[in-house]
């Protein structure tokens, strides 16, 4: 088991927004958490990366305890994220993005290495390195948010809402790369609310519903549940 | 002519120690959004340290005049450093999950503090630097003299903003604190420590400032325990008008204003001095109140 959550409870001042979650995602695995707007997958991944305080619960990578840790020691052991609205910076180059999306590691060949690797996925990004990351298009947003991820060498990749706000297309050519990416060894936690693009995906997947996981179950006994392809997946899938 | 050149000169030095002042402000605002109202403080503590260092270590009898000012100036950069980083952490990060008022309020509090212990320990009256530290050597450029020490103060600030620049812009931890600066959450998904590069910059922006205050005291010989606030306006008025937040912007700004400053005081009245700086100040941000090179927000998707 490389990520188990337990009993995760997180509050924001006196409202509680997670009502304890379990979640276990092996290693090597694609695991979708669907969702609508507020149901929490956003505070999840923000918890195990060490933004959000976890007030009960436990959070354990690898065996090891995360929700002691501050943010960067968590990113130190090989946890990365792309989070929810790319968050790329704005001022600086795609170049100088990426350069601190490997600002724990100090191997500069290993750094390297990745950066030609993150190139070979997202060649657009290769083409705009010396460009200012605000000024490049939602896609190309996106490719970096998760190349940045992807330069510290990560052991699992948190990816939230990638598909957020993009053309269609540009959907497949991202769901496309985060296979390649799981395909070269990088386990995926995959938050999404284009419930249909991320089931197709992943292994397996989790749906919150208000703060609780309502259901757990495989990829595909997802995409053919009634239910979820009720309130999920617009109607008949 | 050389009239004319004289304020240019004069305004260049007073504009290099505004420059130093307003990174000091810059920096803090850049990362905290905080306007660290104790900066002018330290900046006065800077001075009054210089004299104290001077004075007491007897310096001048076994130094050249320059070895005894690098001397100390490396030697206020380190106490001002560590104070800054030391009013970080009592006065500012207890508040960091406040509303920005508050830390706000702290700052202002701090200001009060550093003011009131210095009169308690040196008095209210002006403090003199000796004016035999440097001699009064005079260069002449283009036939025009110009004495010297106004050149060592304008080439020492640009030697530290030129040095501040590059390490900002070339290094990764400089990287670090721009990233920081733009977006703290996504920073601290980089892996960034968050907390440590706010230290830093509570390191880098009181050292210049303290290095600021000895050269106030090396120019113009008087200090005093409340220069700190007039000082520290003027700094913050070249900040906005570089752009707050904005490293370079600081940089021009101060120079800019020290120009302005001297040209006015020269040829219009010197009486109206300060208040030709506070309405460049008002005009600014009137006009143009992103400063001259001061960023459109970036974007928050």
């Amino acid at each position: 088991m490389l990520l188990k959550i337990e009993n995760l409870h997180v509050k924001y001042g006196n409202v509680e927004a997670l009502h304890g979650i379990d979640i276990s995602v092996e290693q090597g695995e694609i695991v979708t958490i669907l969702g609508a707007n507020g149901a929490g997958k956003s505070t999840t991944l923000m918890a195990i990366s060490g933004l959000v305080k976890v007030s009960e619960g436990s959070i354990l990578f690898d065996g090891e305890p995360l929700n002691k840790l501050p943010a960067h020691d968590i990113v130190a052991r090989g946890v990365a994220q792309a989070p929810e609205g790319r968050r790329v910076f704005g001022t600086l180059t795609v170049r100088e993005n990426l350069n601190l999306g490997a600002y724990t590691s100090n191997d500069q060949q290993k750094i390297s290495q990745n950066l030609d690797w993150v190139f070979e996925l997202f060649p657009r990004l290769k083409e705009r390195r010396n460009q200012m990351a605000g000024t490049l298009s939602g896609g190309e947003q996106q490719m970096l948010a998760v190349g940045r991820a992807l330069m510290g060498n990560p052991r699992i990749l948190l990816l939230d809402e990638p598909s957020l706000g993009l053309a269609p297309l540009l959907v497949k050519t991202i769901f496309d790369t985060v296979r390649q990416i799981n395909q070269a060894g990088v386990t995926v936690v995959l938050v999404e609310q284009n419930a249909r693009a991320a089931l197709k995906l992943a292994d397996r997947g989790y749906v919150m519903e208000v703060g609780h996981i309502v259901l757990k179950d495989s990829a595909a006994n997802l995409l053919a549940n009634p239910d979820v392809q009720s309130a999920y997946l617009g109607g008949r899938g | 002519m050389e009239f004319f050149f004289q304020q240019l000169t004069n305004g260049l030095a007073v504009g290099g120690i505004y420059a130093l002042i307003a990174l000091g402000y810059t920096m803090v605002y850049g990362v905290l959004k905080l306007i660290n109202f104790a900066h002018g403080d330290l900046f006065m503590i800077g001075a009054y340290l210089g004299l104290t260092l001077l004075t007491a270590l007897g310096l001048a009898d076994h130094l050249s005049p320059f070895g005894v000012i690098a001397l100390l100036a490396v030697m206020v950069l380190a106490l001002v450093a560590i104070l800054g980083v030391v009013l970080e952490r009592v006065a500012y990060r207890p508040l960091r999950q406040a509303h920005r008022l508050s830390a706000v309020v702290s700052a202002l509090g701090a200001s009060i503090f550093f003011q009131n212990i210095v009169m308690l320990i040196y008095g209210a009256k002006f403090h003199v630097y000796p004016h035999d530290l440097m001699p009064r050597t005079v260069v002449h450029i283009f036939g025009m003299p110009v004495p010297l020490i106004r050149i060592l103060i304008l080439l020492a600030s640009v030697v530290m903003m030129v040095g501040l620049y590059t390490f900002i812009q070339r290094t990764k931890v400089g990287t670090a604190i721009r990233a920081a600066a733009i977006d703290q959450g996504a920073a601290r998904l980089m892996g960034i420590n968050v907390d440590r590069v706010i230290a830093l910059v509570f390191v880098i922006g009181p050292a210049l400032g303290g290095v600021a205050g000895l050269m106030v005291g090396i120019y113009y010989g008087q200090i005093n325990f409340t220069m700190g606030w007039i000082y520290g306006l003027k700094a913050f008025t070249a900040a906005i008008l570089g752009g707050i937040g904005n490293i370079p912007g600081a940089m021009v700004g101060g120079l800019l204003l020290g120009l302005i400053e001297a040209f006015a005081a020269a040829y219009l009245s010197i009486a109206w001095k300060d208040a030709f700086a506070f309405c460049v100040l008002i005009l600014i941000l009137i006009v143009r109140p992103t400063g001259l090179l001061g960023e459109r927000v970036a974007e928050k998707v």
